[in-house]
């Protein structure tokens, strides 16, 4: 059947380039498209990199505190949102939404004059803050398709039994909610993990993070190192969204 | 009795809705803060002038807004635009056939072949774009094959292209593309394809006359979802492309952070910016007669 012939055919050309990168990291030669034997030698050259390393953990620092600031601010906000009616619900849906729709290098360009602006030195800090802008919807819209799912009735009857609202949060809703945050945390925490553009012009000097360690090693030229990393940032990104969805079935 | 109970429920209604108001303030704060008021200073400056060394000066001016006039930023802009067109079109045209084909499987099936597509999505793009370049260079794995198979004696230039830059981002974007296209071809009524396949309808006939104003909605979501960041690329055509692929990300780039004109990559931006609202606009209305039929809106 041709539609069977070309679906997989699409599908191989989104995994084949992923693949093949995998493959060649392993390849023993420097002269990378040659495959000349099975080795792990690239991936030792990766351990013993120290400004890579220093990125690595960077980029682990911004995007577990940026995810915790959005997780925060995110799931709050998006059971506020639930629990309004009418036209005021709409508009400020479409503020919290506004990052999502935005191009990122517009996003990029903002932040960098706000920050220039408000006389805000770059570093870490407005990276975080800068991923942390833009994984909040992501927070929000992933919460609130759990909480519309929710029985209204749940929560109802625990305040009629004389709960309090914190109460009922801790006891009924957070329960019910918690795979969906957790999903919603893990997708926040890759997401800030990959970015490149936006922390590419909020970035400080001295807060190079992985993505940009990876852009610069690009431009100065092709090496089987690359590929070695690409294929650990790969499968850590896949790892991530597998517990991800798997958090977000249950 | 009745009367009062009704009473004591709107209060606590309108209670509860005030609560609501006060558990999103502070995320709504951090995104006026750090979204919308940096688009407001994108705007402000756009209207100032360049200082001598870089930087800002708040001298009110539309000079910014008259450079852009300037063939050399109209070549780029249409060059953004007939990239992210033909972008679309080639996913559109890769991605139909791929969803009508997901849509038509059991439901088990359909599920992992989602997960399938989506995960590519959600791996490094930079990382997948430098999967193009490992493959493309001249000595890259393509060239090293071809070579190797006696198909070419010289390695051919396919790096540094436009082609290049297109293929990176269908690569990119193709799953925003499948997503909407296959929720859209999955509520079509089975029957009605079999009716039009009884009444004799080739492929052709089948597609134009029944599926593609059924689906209708459901492409132009895709479209649009793979326009509007096509149009913004930077990184694919910053590393795929040659000299002359330049798109309107990356001339915002070189204004803000090479030639440190910041007025003037104000004012482009916020040009990106209303291209990206007028394609969301005409998605809006696309999706709009569908959803207003019952309230009427």
């Amino acid at each position: 059947m041709w539609l069977r012939g070309i679906s997989g055919l699409s599908l191989a050309f989104l995994y084949l380039p992923i693949i093949v990168l995998v493959v060649f990291s392993f390849n023993a030669s420097r002269l990378s498209a040659v495959w000349q034997g099975f080795s792990w030698h690239w991936y030792g050259v990766l351990r013993h990199d120290e400004a890579l390393l220093a990125a690595a953990a960077n980029s682990l620092w911004v995007a577990a505190l940026s995810t915790s600031i959005v997780v925060l601010l995110g799931v709050p906000a998006a059971m506020g949102l639930e629990r309004l009616r009418g036209r005021g619900r709409r508009s400020l849906e479409t503020i919290f939404l506004l990052p999502l729709v935005l191009p990122e290098v517009m996003m990029g360009v903002a932040l960098l004059l706000f920050f220039v602006m408000i006389r805000w030195p770059l570093s870490l800090a407005t990276v975080v803050i800068g991923h942390a802008a833009f994984n909040l919807p992501v927070v929000i819209v992933m919460v609130r398709a759990r909480l519309q799912k929710l029985d209204p009735r749940l929560e109802e009857a625990a305040r009629d039994l004389g709960a309090s609202a914190w109460q009922t949060f801790c006891r009924i809703t957070w329960p019910l909610v918690r795979p969906a945050v957790l999903g919603a945390a893990l997708l926040a925490f890759t997401i800030s993990l990959d970015d490149f553009i936006v922390t590419f012009f909020v970035a400080g000097p001295g807060s190079t993070t992985l993505p940009l360690r990876v852009y610069s090693m690009i431009k100065s030229g092709i090496s089987p190192e690359i590929n070695a990393l690409s294929s650990v940032l790969v499968l850590s990104s896949m790892g991530l969204v597998g517990l991800s969805l798997a958090f977000q079935r249950r | 009795m009745n009367q009062s109970s009704f009473s004591v429920e709107s209060a606590a209604g309108s209670r509860s809705r005030f609560a609501g108001f006060r558990l999103l303030v502070p995320g709504l704060l951090w995104t006026i803060v750090f979204c919308l008021l940096p688009m407001i200073v994108v705007l402000a400056v756009s209207f100032a002038t360049r200082g001598t060394y870089g930087g800002v000066v708040w001298e009110f001016s539309l000079d910014n807004y008259r450079d852009l006039l300037h063939p050399l930023y109209g070549r780029i802009f249409g060059q953004s635009l007939l990239m992210a067109g033909m972008t679309t079109g080639l996913c559109l045209a890769l991605g139909f056939p791929l969803a009508y084909y997901i849509a038509r499987l059991p439901p088990r099936r359909q599920a992992l072949w989602l997960v399938l597509i989506m995960i590519p999505f959600w791996t490094n793009f930079l990382v997948r774009t430098y999967a193009w370049i490992f493959i493309l260079r001249t000595e890259g794995l393509l060239n090293t094959v071809l070579i190797q198979l006696h198909l070419i004696s010289t390695p051919l230039d396919l790096l540094y292209s436009n082609q290049a830059v297109l293929l990176g981002l269908a690569y990119g974007y193709l799953p925003f593309m499948v997503l909407p296209l296959y929720a859209a071809i999955e509520r079509v009524d089975p029957a009605l394809i079999e009716a039009a396949r009884d009444l004799y309808a080739d492929r052709w006939s089948l597609f134009r006359r029944v599926l593609l104003p059924l689906t209708k909605p459901g492409m132009i979501a895709g479209c649009v979802l793979v326009f509007i960041p096509s149009l913004g690329a930077f990184l694919t055509p910053d590393l795929l492309g040659g000299a002359r692929s330049m798109m309107v990300g990356n001339l915002i780039q070189h204004e803000y952070l090479v030639a440190r004109d910041w007025p003037l990559g104000s004012a482009l931006s916020l040009v990106l910016m209303l291209m990206v609202m007028g394609s969301l606009l005409w998605y809006f209305r696309a999706q709009a007669p569908q959803a207003g039929a019952g309230g009427g809106r």
